[in-house]
């Protein structure tokens, strides 16, 4: 069976893919844009904390499934272990329409310009391949305002001495402090401190057509079963589809890019809901599939011209794996502060994201998403016991007195953690699965040690009776917040894609994702991802228009 | 056994009897002279009916009973007895291994069978357990703490997650921590 040749391919609609597909079909290219997940629902799942993008336990929510995934980690000895979807170490992000946009927390964090600089900011960085974006947060700025305010942010930035330069407010009012973060701001103001209410991609007054959040403390980590929290599954991917030019095909699992004896890809192989193998042809591909997701379709697509995978000559595919180590410290208070008025986070500083001695890069600090009954009872001081009635009575005493600060560090970047395909083992499709390896670099470590020193005093000055650190480590990074593997760059034999995301070698290949992160900043990724969704979308369509093919 | 339950019943009416606050400053003395009563409960799924009393008596001693129930009558083992035919099939042979070798190892010890043992024998032998103090074969190569983990974890996310699974009877963890029901507009209640 064939289908009807379409302008471009995108391969996965999460935070980039939903953005490329509408910006190209708004531009009149026919798109069809795969996801292997379906549409997600609040009632497959409802509050079910065990089922949720937080807890995983029981299954993944949002995908994808521990019966037909798998992926392989191999350890610091060099043993290799298979793990499922539903297991940390898999390093899941999600497999639905929208991807994580459904179920994040929705921070909706533009990076600083020094996150575009980590070179010229800081210099060579001993075992790190920290480096320059090829752009500049300048060439970006109009990006994140289109994000802003055709996905939808609650926030004011004029709170922020060291927000980036915007040329456009947010289009809704800041959600107003929970019980905790009122607290939190009058402490950190009298530290000299400068907080402001976290910029969100949930809709603090009616927008878009959709309602306001009621603030659930099942938010992080579920659907919103209002519709408020808004991803792309439910603004850029329904504007694509209203188009007209644009297919949405779920439950279709691309497993390779077919690439011409001249060097330029002709179309994608894929499997359907039947799995049924079918070919998809188009005149461009764009990769949205994650930093894990895309390097594995790039490494998976061999062909006479590229032996070693699409934009792999210099092995730089999959390289550089990183993500966020989470860092912060716990309070434990004598009086009540939880106020159940979700999603919890709800207030942050910026003034350690750049520019403190001790600490290259940094990131914001923020109080945490509510800790629900499960994933509270894992919050305890060092060495109290977790089992027994002492466990049980802690969890009923001081789940409404206790307050969680935490932040993303900014990660240097180690060429050898790295995303490959495994040799031996594969999917339920018969498709090589993710190898995944390596581990942080040291001064990551070094710089959760300092930032949770920060969180902590804030909670020693907020009066917590109780306190100690819960301080990021050394590991494989990666996560949800996965970033790296296919980096943008100017130099062909140090980068995977240029500045617009297009494989250096392949004129009619781009990618869209987290992947293309030189580094990672210090805060939430989505937006970023959001962003240059609309960079590389902006830039295909405006030399589409021209007349360029991409031939 | 049955000699046992007669005897452990009474007892518990009379400890009880001292009030909720004696309740709580001796969960120890009751338990050294309860052991560990059996529920009506019993297996859908997995466990032989022994295998579903023994962890009946371990999840209460992970979650034990005070002021609110524990895990032994909230349904912690229901909830394992579930999952091990489902997102947990994988753990079915370390269940199998890991509560024969706490019989045998108990007898070996004790002459008795673990639930037979008073509360704080208990105690010390699942802190051994999660210490890696237990000798034997069975508990080698870390399967001693790797399989006390089990048991902990799926304790707490049978009493502390959604009702739907099989755990948190009537929805007490909930209750116990003072969380209304999550608010959808026009709803008051325990969404399941």
């Amino acid at each position: 069976m064939s289908n009807a040749h379409v302008n471009a391919v995108v391969v996965g609609a999460g935070a980039g893919g939903g953005v490329v597909a509408k910006e190209l079909s708004e531009a009149g290219l026919s798109v069809v844009l795969f996801e292997r997940g379906d549409w997600a629902s609040f009632d497959a799942h409802d509050t079910d904390e065990l089922i949720s993008q937080r807890t995983t336990v029981l299954g993944n929510a949002f995908g994808p499934d521990d019966e037909k995934y798998r992926r392989v980690v191999v350890d610091d000895d060099g043993t290799t272990r298979v793990v499922l979807p539903s297991e940390i170490d898999y390093n899941n992000v999600a497999a639905c329409v929208g991807s994580g946009t459904v179920s994040y927390g929705a921070m909706a964090w533009r990076y600083m310009p020094e996150d575009f600089r980590m070179k010229s900011t800081y210099g060579h960085i001993e075992g790190s391949t920290l480096e320059d974006w090829p752009i500049t947060y300048d060439d970006l700025e109009h990006c994140y305002e289109k994000a802003e305010w055709e996905i939808g942010v609650a926030g004011d930035a004029s709170l922020n001495p060291f927000s980036a330069p915007r040329k456009r407010p947010y289009p809704m009012p800041p959600f107003a402090y929970n019980k905790e973060a009122s607290l939190l701001d009058s402490t950190m103001k009298r530290m000299g401190l400068h907080p402001f209410p976290i910029p969100m991609l949930r809709n603090s007054v009616p927008y878009n057509g959709r309602p306001a959040c009621v603030r659930r403390r099942s938010c992080c980590g579920f659907a919103c079963p209002l519709n408020a929290k808004s991803g792309t599954h439910n603004t850029v991917i329904p504007t694509a589809l209203a188009t007209g030019n644009c297919e949405l095909r779920t439950n279709c699992v691309v497993s390779e890019i077919v690439v011409n004896d001249s060097g330029r890809a002709t179309s994608v192989l894929y499997f359907d809901g039947y799995n049924h193998k079918l070919e998809q042809a188009a005149d461009i591909v764009i990769v949205s599939a994650s930093a894990t997701e895309t390097p594995r379709l790039l490494l998976n697509s061999r062909s006479k011209l590229f032996p070693a995978g699409i934009g792999n000559r210099y092995d730089w595919v999959g390289r550089n794996f990183q993500g966020h180590a989470y860092t912060g410290a716990f309070g434990l208070f004598e009086e009540d502060i939880f106020d159940d008025v979700g999603p919890g986070a709800s207030i942050a500083v910026s003034d350690f994201s750049h520019h403190n001695t001790g600490i290259i890069g940094g990131g914001i600090l923020a109080n945490e998403f509510t800790r629900l009954p499960y994933y509270f009872t894992a919050i305890r001081p060092p060495s109290s016991p977790s089992w027994g009635t002492a466990h049980k009575e802690f969890q009923r005493n001081y789940f409404r007195r206790n307050v969680q600060v935490v932040g993303p560090i900014q990660e240097m970047p180690v060429f050898y953690s790295r995303v490959e395909v495994d040799p031996v083992v594969k999917d339920s499709w018969g498709i090589p699965v993710v190898r995944l390896s390596g581990h942080r670099h040291s001064r990551d470590v070094e710089g959760c040690g300092f930032l949770s020193g920060k969180a902590e005093s804030i909670l020693k000055e907020a009066g917590a009776s109780i306190t100690w650190q819960a301080v990021g480590g050394k590991g494989l990074s990666g996560g949800q917040h996965q970033a790296g593997t296919c980096r943008m760059g100017n130099d062909p034999q140090t980068s995977v894609t240029d500045k617009y995301g297009r494989i250096h070698d392949v004129p009619n290949i781009f990618v869209a994702d987290a992947s293309l992160h030189v580094t990672n900043g210090g805060f939430n990724p989505a937006l970023t991802i959001m962003a240059l969704g609309y960079w590389i979308g902006e830039y295909i369509s405006t030399e589409w228009k021209k007349g360029n093919r991409f031939a | 056994m049955d000699e046992h339950n007669k005897f452990s019943r009474r007892e518990f009416i009379k400890v009880a009897a001292l009030g909720a606050g004696a309740l709580t400053l001796s969960a120890g003395g009751i338990g050294l002279i309860v052991g560990c009563e059996k529920t009506s409960q019993s297996s859908k799924n997995f466990f032989s009916e022994d295998e579903y009393h023994l962890l009946e008596c371990i999840s209460e001693q992970i979650i034990p009973t005070d002021e609110w129930p524990g895990g032994r009558d909230t349904g912690v083992v229901n909830f394992i007895d579930i999952q091990l035919v489902g997102p947990y099939s994988r753990y079915q042979q370390d269940y199998r291994k890991g509560l024969a070798a706490i019989e045998s190892t108990c007898l070996d010890k004790y002459g008795k069978k673990f639930e037979q043992l008073s509360w704080n024998t208990q105690t010390g032998f699942l802190q051994d357990m999660e210490g890696g103090r237990l000798s034997g074969e069975a508990w080698s190569n870390g399967f001693s703490e790797k399989f006390f983990e089990l048991l902990r974890s799926h304790s707490m996310q049978a009493y502390y997650g959604s009702p739907r699974h099989g755990g948190n009877r009537n929805f007490v963890s909930f209750k116990m921590m003072g969380l209304d029901d999550f608010q959808i507009v026009g709803q008051n209640r325990y969404g399941v």
